[in-house]
């Protein structure tokens, strides 16, 4: 659609001004941290053997899609065009959370962090309002519940007009997003995690109220956009949230699957193929005692491996 | 294959590893589940809205109720295709997969979803028609069912006589 601004209010023209620089600089700011922390966590980990390289890689795809979403060319069309922003959400709400959450960023921490600092993380993830915000059930309605929000009120022409709200906005996608993917598909500890059959019960009725906000904003574009526009951004919204979605369906059957296998073939050697047992070290050290595959709790195949 | 519990000793409580009590049973939910569930999502986006383009992604005279069941039927769509192939899988893992009984159970699941969208959401509900803008409809409404219900009694007989034998007769 081209960068056309005639489409949002005049507040959000002044996208070259200081305010706007410095959001995109923070959020710049903010991913490269989030990097230099991964990168320390991972050589802080080493003794407890080598962090698999495919979730480094799938941690740095997540941080990508973040960075693209957020700082860049896509970032700023996204202040004029409906189809830009949305582009841009796909990565920073579905696609990014995703591979972010597939990295195991909070095995790498507590892998990395001293004992003491570990054990107080596991417990701050096992407290109540943890617990209630990684519900599925929950994420899904701060996810979809706030795309809902933010198209279909006053919050969308805010966003564009103040810096703040912008920034506001964008965390609560990229946080949601990464909540709702944790807590179907993630491979992090996850204690409480919802059985199977809720998993796939809110990931149906997150797909539709995604599938259904698409249509509305086919039909009634957000204030300040313009039809057309409205119309390729919510069928990008429809066709790119649907490959998401069905990378999520996939790996929530996958984890069942995994979760599922007959006994006796579980015991091979190779990285866990689901099995429940306590195969990561936890906060603590390793006991001394522990079997071999224990040194690999975050193989590509545990996605059920802490329920 | 599930014979472990059967010595004798009090039954364990069966666990989800263990696997279905009734391996061909699993097979034909997973092929009535694949079945529906591509041809809804598969069926519907490739053929009539992308290939075709009879199909419009929304025409926006929809009425609400209609266009919010559509949007539920196309997230258990892609859901059940998905459980589908892996309900297969794991009937694979764990013995021979009855893939007649399986068969079957995709043409039933395919003609059954057809029927119903072309019965319940072309005609009921008014979700979509077929094809816009021809003037005898009722052709196409007439092809569209008289298909679904081709596809679901071949899918049925095939089923039917893949049935294992419970008594002496041969089903069928």
């Amino acid at each position: 659609m081209g960068d056309h601004h005639g489409a949002v209010p005049a507040g959000a023209l002044d996208v070259a001004g200081a305010g706007w620089a410095a959001v995109e600089l923070g959020a710049l700011a903010v991913v490269l941290l989030v990097w230099a922390l991964h990168s320390a966590g991972r050589r802080s980990a080493r003794g407890r053997g080598p962090w698999p390289a495919a979730r480094t890689a799938l941690f740095a795809g997540g941080l990508l899609c973040v960075a693209a979403a957020l700082v860049g060319p896509l970032a700023r069309a996204a202040h004029g065009s409906f189809t830009a922003h949305m582009g841009a959400h796909l990565l920073l709400g579905m696609l990014g959370p995703l591979l972010l959450a597939l990295g195991a960023p909070v095995t790498l921490a507590l892998r990395a962090l001293p004992v003491r600092r570990a054990r107080a993380l596991a417990r701050l993830l096992r407290r109540p309002p943890v617990r209630v915000l990684a519900h599925p059930a929950v994420a899904a309605l701060l996810a979809g519940g706030g795309a809902w929000v933010l198209y279909t009120t006053a919050l969308f022409p805010a966003m564009h007009a103040s810096p703040w709200v912008h920034v506001a906005v964008h965390a609560h996608v990229l946080l949601a997003g990464y909540l709702l993917a944790a807590s179907l598909v993630g491979v992090d500890p996850d204690p409480h995690r919802a059985p199977v059959a809720v998993r796939a019960g809110v990931l149906v009725v997150y797909v539709a109220a995604h599938t259904l906000l698409a249509k509305h904003l086919y039909a009634v574009p957000p204030s300040g956009v313009e039809p057309r526009d409205a119309e390729v951004g919510a069928q990008l919204m429809a066709h790119g949230g649907d490959v998401v979605d069905l990378a999520l369906a996939v790996l929530v059957a996958l984890g069942w699957y995994r979760a599922t296998a007959p006994r006796g073939r579980t015991a091979r050697p190779s990285p866990g193929a689901g099995d429940p047992g306590p195969t990561c070290p936890g906060p603590g050290p390793l006991p001394a005692s522990s079997p071999p595959r224990a040194r690999r709790p975050a193989g590509l195949t545990g996605v059920e491996r802490w329920s | 294959m599930a014979t472990a519990h059967d010595a004798g000793a009090p039954p364990a409580r069966r666990s989800r590893r263990d696997g279905p009590a009734d391996p061909g049973r699993r097979a034909v939910l997973a092929g009535v589940l694949l079945g529906a569930g591509a041809a809804a999502s598969l069926v519907d986006l490739l053929v009539f809205h992308l290939a075709l383009q009879w199909h419009h992604f929304y025409d926006r005279s929809t009425p609400a109720v209609s266009i919010t069941s559509d949007a539920f039927f196309h997230a258990a769509a892609w859901t059940a295709s998905v459980w589908g192939v892996f309900l297969l899988l794991d009937v694979r893992r764990r013995g021979p997969v009855p893939w007649r009984r399986w068969t079957g159970a995709v043409l039933a699941g395919v003609g059954g979803f057809q029927l119903v969208d072309g019965v319940v959401d072309h005609k009921l509900l008014r979700i979509h028609q077929v094809r816009y803008d021809v003037a005898a409809l009722w052709v196409y409404d007439v092809a569209w069912i008289g298909s679904a219900v081709l596809v679901l009694v071949a899918g049925l007989v095939v089923l039917r006589r893949a049935r294992p034998a419970r008594s002496p007769r041969r089903a069928g």
